[in-house]
């Protein structure tokens, strides 16, 4: 480095950590060695985040909030959506990129999330973490929930109606609340508008802060790894630790390749296959939403329906509310059950790879119970389906509430020394 | 040692190749983002070319068309009309023309195709307000008394003689802009397309 | 107790195995026939002068531009000068001129733009290309019914058979399946000015510009997600090859 260009540095790192935030984060941040294939998907999910947001800031430049119908008797936001697909140029790219975003997102997410269950990444020291990802996860939810509804399908509007309504199932202020969600007796221009105005401003600045601290927590304490055992606690003289490398440039190379791949397959889905084969674009949402006329079927969006089902699974009224009520709560309690593992988790090693095979057999339960939930939540409800919906969800929470019990109860391996690298 | 440098040229050429790949990447990724915020589909529909009917059009009327959303006039000029270009020739900055604010074909004394008809853009080449029309001749035009007839910008004064010629002096550098057009029949006159370009 | 519970599990075990099975036996069936989708300019060309004198008198596809067509092989002028009925110039979307509470007097219903219709009507039973080759294929006099005509796949559409004099007339013969389901067969009854084969083929082209219509881009598309992909497979090579050799630093 030249004098001059080390003057500048200088000059602005008395003025701002620069320098100190490279080491930290980057080039002295140490990261255990023996990352697997499940450590892509933390980088992953931000390199996504981006394609969101840039090319939401794009779409945001044609697209048009508004449910009135144009001089052809479309929705104008139905029409605008179409207007990017077909008038400006590349801007059918930019949609695509987004909306198969939306599924790679919770696709990177659910993987994501998957690899802290099988690493134990939530446990101590670790919990905030892992509670700052459950918010992630939750207003991610609100985002592509808000989201849906702008293209004004039938989907769109339908499922927003749905969904909506569920708020109305809350004793005593729920239907107030639903009203003041929707800012109309039905969903409609207003709630168009007030839900993208959530999407592009609101729920995006409450993420990109959580994301924030999530990487400023996990940067405090350091990374799990997939023995599950504290890289820190054995040092070199000089206090680096010994299986411990500096994530830039090990990591950040290999993360290339990561999103590299993730980028083939991401690219193969939105060139060849856009609309994934119903699912991350419905066929339903082609047609312009209809107040007047519902779908034959509506399901939400398939990275809702394991959510969804457990909603669909309580059939039962209890204490004097109904159903309904309890459906909400119960599809609440699914997805805020996850914020409490690193409580709920008494086992004395972290990895599956010293776990016994209690929760070998109880992870893969929840993981067939999880895809079956999100299957059956895109069907239409039969009484089979129902029961064993209702099964899935009791085995789901089952999971989550017998934890404290079966995580001591296993017979665990001892946990190594040191990671293990080959 | 040796070794040492062998590995580094590896890796050297490596970074190097993988960086441009990616920096190829990254402009390609960049072509549809800049692309979306040119004129779409739709606004170059609006921008098509306008016939114009001046079949109608009286000696010392001048009619306005919309193309591309902005005022194109068409004035259709009297003798006296034409005659006090001459006059106005030692007041303007540019009476030849010379500065490309017209296609080759009105590249003349009249900016325009057939003399008597002046097709120009009514925007004044200063900052983008539209001039208003002052072809009263003399002090009758509240423009001084030996005003020729002409254009007068509203915002900041500048004036324009009978073929949009900009007066010296002017806020405005420019004369008007003549767009491209062309007769389609005697009474049409296609504004925006010349059939050149 | 026991054998109750077994039993309990045993069903529940068996309603796991097939609900995939069941799911796809709930709802009505659709049976389409397999489109034949051609890309072939000429075919779409010709399904282009269907679309402008058949459907776009009550169906508008307003989100189309008449000068788009040029994307499949239509000069500017030969737009102007045989499919430009509705518009003046060719930059304009294909509107039409009916008013819609007036259309919803006549047919009951507005008529739907077309413009994304063949992608709004895929299903499980088939694409939407087979949806709408299925349906125009298949209209039959049905006297009960205002416009005098009834439709296997859309039962009771307010559209009447705007194509008969091709097709001709057909009539159905409906019989009980042994599931008690509906069968039914239709017949032509009167032939009208094409053959059966002839008829197919016209309705194939109609759909295929439908189908070009539902995404222009869609060719370019998979052009340039090719090249996409060739390039992403060449880097993945270079930055494998980058993270082998920074990590062979790591033991």
């Amino acid at each position: 480095m030249t004098t001059k260009s080390q003057a500048v540095l200088n000059w602005i790192d008395e003025r701002f950590p620069l320098t100190s935030s490279i080491k930290g984060h980057l080039t002295e941040y140490y990261a255990p060695k023996n990352f697997n294939f499940w450590y892509f998907f933390g980088s992953l999910a931000l390199m996504v985040l981006v394609i969101q947001i840039v090319t939401g800031i794009f779409l945001v430049m044609h697209y048009k909030p508004d449910a009135s119908l144009n001089a052809a008797g479309v929705p104008v936001a139905f029409a605008s959506v179409e207007y990017i697909m077909r008038d400006v140029p590349g801007g059918w790219i930019i949609r695509y990129l987004h909306s198969t975003g939306a599924s790679a997102f919770f696709i990177v997410v659910y993987l994501h999330m998957f690899r802290g269950l099988l690493y134990g990444s939530y446990r101590k020291p670790r919990e905030l973490i892992w509670v700052f990802g459950t918010l992630i996860f939750l207003a991610l939810m609100a985002e592509a929930f808000m989201g849906y509804l702008l293209p004004w399908g039938q989907m769109s509007y339908w499922g927003a109606q749905v969904i909506v309504n569920l708020f109305s199932a809350i004793p005593v202020i729920g239907p107030d609340l639903s009203l003041v969600i929707r800012g109309d007796y039905v969903v409609s221009d207003a709630t168009l508008n007030r839900f993208f105005s959530f999407h592009v401003i609101a729920v995006p600045l409450v993420l990109i802060g959580l994301v924030a601290a999530h990487i400023i927590a996990l940067h405090e304490v350091g990374s799990n790894n997939p023995d599950g055992i504290e890289i820190k606690k054995k040092k070199d003289s000089t206090g680096k630790p010994l299986d411990g490398i500096p994530f830039h440039p090990y990591y950040t190379v290999k993360d290339i390749v990561g999103v590299v791949v993730f980028l083939f397959v991401f690219s193969a889905v939105v060139f060849f296959a856009p609309e994934g084969g119903g699912y991350f674009l419905e066929f339903n949402n082609f047609i312009p939403a209809d107040p007047l006329k519902t779908p034959p079927h509506i399901a939400p969006v398939w990275y809702f329906t394991p959510f969804y089902s457990i909603l669909r699974a309580v059939t039962y009224p209890l204490f004097g509310l109904d159903a309904k009520f309890w459906g909400v709560v119960a599809m609440g309690a699914s997805v805020v059950i996850i914020a409490f593992l690193p409580w709920l988790d008494r086992s004395p090693v972290k990895s599956i790879r010293y776990k016994g095979p209690i929760f070998k057999v109880v992870l893969t339960i929840f993981v067939i119970c999880f895809f079956i939930l999100g299957y059956l939540g895109v069907l239409p409800p039969t009484p089979g389906r129902t029961l064993v919906s209702q099964i899935c969800s009791v085995l789901y929470f089952a999971f989550f509430l017998l934890m404290p019990w079966y995580s001591q109860l296993d017979k665990c391996k001892p946990e190594p020394e040191r990671v293990n690298f080959k | 040692m040796s070794v040492d440098q062998e590995v580094d040229s590896g890796r050297r050429t490596l970074l190097l190749a993988t960086s441009a790949a990616g920096g190829v990447a990254a402009v390609a990724t960049a072509v549809p983002f800049v692309a979306s915020l040119t004129p779409s589909e739709r606004a170059k529909a609006a921008g098509a070319p306008v016939e114009a009917d001046i079949g109608k059009l009286a000696p010392g009327e001048m009619m306005t068309v919309e193309w591309r959303g902005k005022p194109v006039w068409i004035l259709r000029r009297t003798p006296e009309m034409l005659a006090s270009l001459d006059k106005t020739e030692d007041k303007v900055s540019d009476p030849a023309s010379n500065k490309p604010m017209q296609p080759e074909y009105a590249k003349n004394k009249y900016r325009s195709i057939k003399p008597e008809y002046l097709v120009a853009v009514g925007i004044c080449t200063h900052l983008g307000c539209s001039p208003s029309d002052k072809f009263k001749v003399g002090a009758e035009s509240g423009m001084g008394a030996d005003w020729p007839g002409g254009f007068l910008c509203p915002c900041h004064g500048s004036q324009f003689d009978l073929a949009g010629r900009v007066y010296k002096s002017m806020p405005a550098p420019d004369n008007l802009e003549i767009p491209p057009h062309k007769y389609l029949a005697d009474s049409t006159i296609l504004v925006g397309d010349d059939g050149k370009a | 107790m026991k054998s109750r519970l077994m039993s309990f599990i045993k069903r529940a075990a068996a309603v796991a195995l097939f609900a995939p099975v069941l799911a796809m036996a709930a709802g009505a069936e659709l049976h389409l026939d397999k489109a034949p989708v051609s890309k072939d300019p000429a075919v779409l060309q010709h399904g282009a002068k269907l679309f402008v004198n058949y459907c776009l008198n009550c169906h508008g596809a307003s989100y189309v531009r008449y000068n788009r067509l040029q994307d499949i092989g239509l000069t500017e002028q030969a737009i102007r000068d045989n499919l430009l009925f509705t518009a003046e110039k060719t930059g304009e979307l294909m509107k039409i001129a009916m008013q819609r509470d007036e259309a919803k007097v006549w047919f009951g219903a507005a008529p739907p733009d077309l413009s994304v219709i063949a992608r709004s009507r895929a299903s499980e039973f088939g694409s939407g290309a087979d949806w709408l080759y299925t349906y125009l294929r298949q209209f039959y006099r049905d006297p009960a019914r205002p416009t005098g005509w009834n439709n296997v796949v859309f039962e009771n559409v307010g559209m009447p058979h705007v194509l008969y004099e091709l097709q001709g007339e057909q009539v159905a013969h409906v019989t009980q399946n042994a599931d008690g389901t509906k069968h039914v067969e239709l017949k032509l009854a009167k032939p009208g000015k094409l053959s059966a084969e002839e008829y197919d083929k016209t309705v194939a082209d109609l759909v295929s510009f439908i189908v070009w219509m539902g995404e222009p881009v869609a060719e370019k598309r998979k052009s340039i997600g090719t090249i996409v992909l060739i390039f992403l497979a060449g880097l993945f090579v270079l930055s494998y090859a980058l993270k082998k050799n920074y990590w062979k630093d790591i033991h």
